[in-house]
């Protein structure tokens, strides 16, 4: 443990970087050790928002615990209550309707594509321009409203259920898509010219923040950030769930290593999600939104696991249950947390403006680490 | 006629027909400050506002729309909000150092204001090195962010006045030599000289690519040097909280944001002076009834206006860019705005001899 005011003892300044700051988007407590501008170490200290979620789960049903994943990661809680309700349904053997297979897949990419947005004009404040946060809002609110109109929240939304969703879609659910996407359409080209063609922003992040595939594979990143380093690890074709295998979309893959192409991955993602969410806009099947199960589920005795692609990464839901209401031991596999664990690794050497960059194309959230 | 030079002028009768000259001198000094104190109230209200609506209309939102008629009192609300809050002096400060800094701050672009002609005939002291002034003067201001970033004992603090430091004495360079662009083309270093030197067109259209080359990274080194983003290193929030100033807040805080903004109208009214004719009127060659209209919009008017756009200009650069990172910025001035501006000032000098501009 190091002094945490004061020096090192090579004469290196020590730094914290929260848990109030500006450029951590949450509580997150970096002790930083620079050489002048450089960095020497990055020593991320959790535990701010750690509300022992794992733990509450474990006296809660196996109805009430997935509106408490919503707390987690919340930019995606509508992918996090995904991965429960699959796993759920996975140890009760529960059919889900084709209808909400679709729904569910729809809201998933919805949420992925207002979770990127947030983090373009998140990424785009850390390296010290404002507009793009606000441009990013605007596209993002319209998908918040979709979400308002059809799950009755904008951010916790809380929509599955085990054996479906919660309720039907809203009538307007999929003409207010079809407006999304030509809004989408006509604005996306302004993110390129704002920000990815800026000649300041490709300096800053070409050739920064390198990570190789072997280190993220050896820190366990996944999502985009490891999807940069030419990593294939998208669980939505690796591990399809729901009716991902039946659907065209192309996992995206950047080469760079770097800044840069971790925010490429995240932009051409975008277009990949708008792809699937074209394919099954118009393909809603009719029938049940939701499959008849027992009022109370009790799970078999046995360890449940199940994985989705989150914005950020695998999200991995672990049930051991003892065949009871509750289950015994529950834990979460998040992304942020194996992500935040390579910053340390890709920041050193580079310069203090950099680690926020590094972090920035990250996308961490701070609920998601802590839990 | 009420213009700036005849209403001085009265004044200026009138007094040395009422006092003796000591007395008027004195009078004439008490008004002059005054007169420079209220212009730096009006200019930080009204650019604060400014900043805020120009960002607003760039962000697609409204901006300040509530405190008086479509949010005009804005400004002056946060002003009494500063003024009434409370300045605390962190306990490990040089408390001195602390306190001293914010001043030099504001008595450095106090003092800028001197050579500025803001209307004809219309300046506070004609000094014949105005432009050697401006420069020398303005690098007293890299002192009090030093000053601050030191005395806060605060590291972002220092960091952001190292950064600072650094930042500023390079680009001062490339500034001085492209000013200096001018001063080879109109052969003097009075402000005044260098307007009359554009009675027949600006500069920047009398000097052919030279001279814009030489405005380009005027622009450049002068956002620079007044910490505006791109170049806003020695703030940088999204890294250094709020760099030289973290530990700054109330009156002291509001003083260098206001030497921010007043630094800001100095560079943007230089910048005006120098390239586009200060409040010289457009003129185009011999086009007599076109420079005869142009002759009946009020001088104070033409220069406001130029300086007016410049400053939207650095706007419209902090809300659209970026920031550099510190190797980045640096490297910029020394690889290439440097080099270039060296370059660019043999060629004015070719030009100016071989008397190749219009």
């Amino acid at each position: 443990m190091v002094e945490e005011i004061g020096r090192t003892a090579d004469g290196d300044i020590i730094i914290n970087v929260g848990p109030q700051h500006p450029a951590t988007h949450g509580v997150l407590h970096l002790v930083i050790t620079i050489n002048g501008e450089t960095i020497k170490k990055v020593e991320p200290h959790l535990g701010y928002i750690h509300r022992s979620i794992e733990k509450m789960c474990e006296s809660l049903t196996y109805r009430q615990f997935i509106y408490v994943t919503s707390r987690m990661d919340y930019l995606s809680s509508h992918i996090n209550n995904h991965a429960c309700a699959l796993c759920v349904e996975k140890a009760l053997q529960i059919e889900v309707s084709s209808r909400a297979q679709v729904v569910r897949i729809l809201l998933d990419e919805l949420t992925r594509i207002a979770s990127h947005e947030l983090w373009w004009g998140a990424m785009a404040m850390d390296l010290g321009a404002f507009t793009p946060f606000f441009h990013a809002f605007r596209e993002r609110e319209t998908i918040n409203d979709i979400m308002e109109e059809t799950c009755g929240a904008r951010l916790t939304m809380n929509y599955i259920v085990p054996g479906g969703i919660m309720q039907d879609i809203h009538p307007n659910f999929q003409k207010r898509i079809k407006d999304f996407i030509k809004l989408y359409k006509s604005k996306i080209s302004e993110y390129d010219e704002l920000v990815t063609g800026n000649i300041i922003f490709q300096n800053r992040m070409k050739g920064v923040g390198y990570l190789s595939a072997e280190d993220a594979i050896s820190f366990g990143v996944t999502g985009p950030a490891a999807r940069g380093s030419n990593i294939s690890c998208d669980v939505r074709k690796i591990y399809p769930y729901e009716i991902y295998d039946q659907l065209e979309f192309v996992e995206v893959l950047e080469t760079g290593c770097d800044s840069f192409a971790r925010y490429m991955v995240r932009i051409r993602e975008m277009n990949q999600s708008i792809r699937i969410i074209e394919q099954l806009v118009d393909n809603i099947p009719e029938g049940d939104f939701q499959t008849k199960t027992k009022a109370v589920l009790k799970l078999p005795k046995g360890e449940f696991y199940q994985r989705v692609e989150t914005a950020r990464g695998e999200f991995g839901v672990y049930i051991v249950s003892e065949g009871g209401t509750t289950p015994y031991r529950i834990k979460f596999r998040s992304p942020g947390f194996s992500n935040l664990s390579a910053l340390d690794h890709m920041a050193r050497g580079s310069k203090l403006g950099d680690l926020v960059a590094i972090m920035g194309t990250l996308d961490l959230v701070i609920p998601d680490i802590d839990r | 006629m009420l213009s700036f030079s005849n209403i001085s002028k009265s004044i200026d009768t009138w007094l040395n027909a009422t006092f003796n000259s000591t007395w008027t001198m004195l009078f004439e000094m008490v008004i002059a400050g005054v007169g420079v104190i209220s212009l730096f109230a009006i200019l930080g209200l009204v650019l604060v506002l400014m900043e805020r609506r120009v960002a607003a209309w760039i962000q697609i939102r409204l901006g300040p729309n509530r405190v008086g008629p479509g949010g005009m009192l804005q400004s002056l609300a946060d002003t009494v909000k500063l003024l009434v809050k409370e300045g605390m002096t962190p306990d490990g400060a040089d408390k001195f150092l602390f306190n001293l800094a914010p001043f030099i701050a504001i008595i450095v672009a106090m003092l800028l204001m001197a050579p500025i002609a803001f209307a004809k005939n219309f300046q506070l002291w004609d000094m014949n090195i105005g432009v050697l002034y401006v420069t020398a003067i303005s690098s007293i201001m890299v002192i009090s962010i030093l000053m601050a970033g030191w005395a806060s004992n605060n590291k972002y603090s220092l960091m952001g006045a190292m950064r600072s430091g650094a930042q500023i004495v390079s680009y001062e360079l490339s500034a001085g030599l492209s000013i200096l662009a001018i001063v080879v083309l109109s052969g003097s270093l009075n402000l005044n000289d260098i307007i009359q030197s554009q009675a027949d067109g600006w500069w920047i259209f009398k000097g052919h690519i030279p001279v814009i080359i030489a405005f380009i990274i005027f622009i450049i080194a002068v956002t620079a040097e007044t910490n505006r983003a791109p170049f806003d290193l020695a703030e940088a929030e999204s890294e250094l909280t709020a760099g030289f100033h973290t530990e700054y807040s109330g009156m002291k805080f509001a003083l260098f944001f206001l030497a921010e903004y007043i630094n800001v109208f100095i560079v943007c009214a230089i910048g005006a002076t120098l390239f586009l004719g200060g409040w010289m009127p457009f003129h185009i060659g011999n086009w007599e009834s076109f420079n005869h209209i142009m002759d009946y919009i009020p001088s104070s008017m033409w220069f406001f206006s130029k300086t007016f756009f410049l400053i939207f200009l650095i706007m419209w650069f902090r809300w659209t860019f970026p920031r550099l990172r510190i190797d980045q910025l640096l490297n910029l001035e020394w690889k290439y705005l440097l080099p270039i501006s060296m370059f660019n000032l043999l060629l004015v000098t070719a030009m100016a001899i071989l008397g190749w501009h219009f």
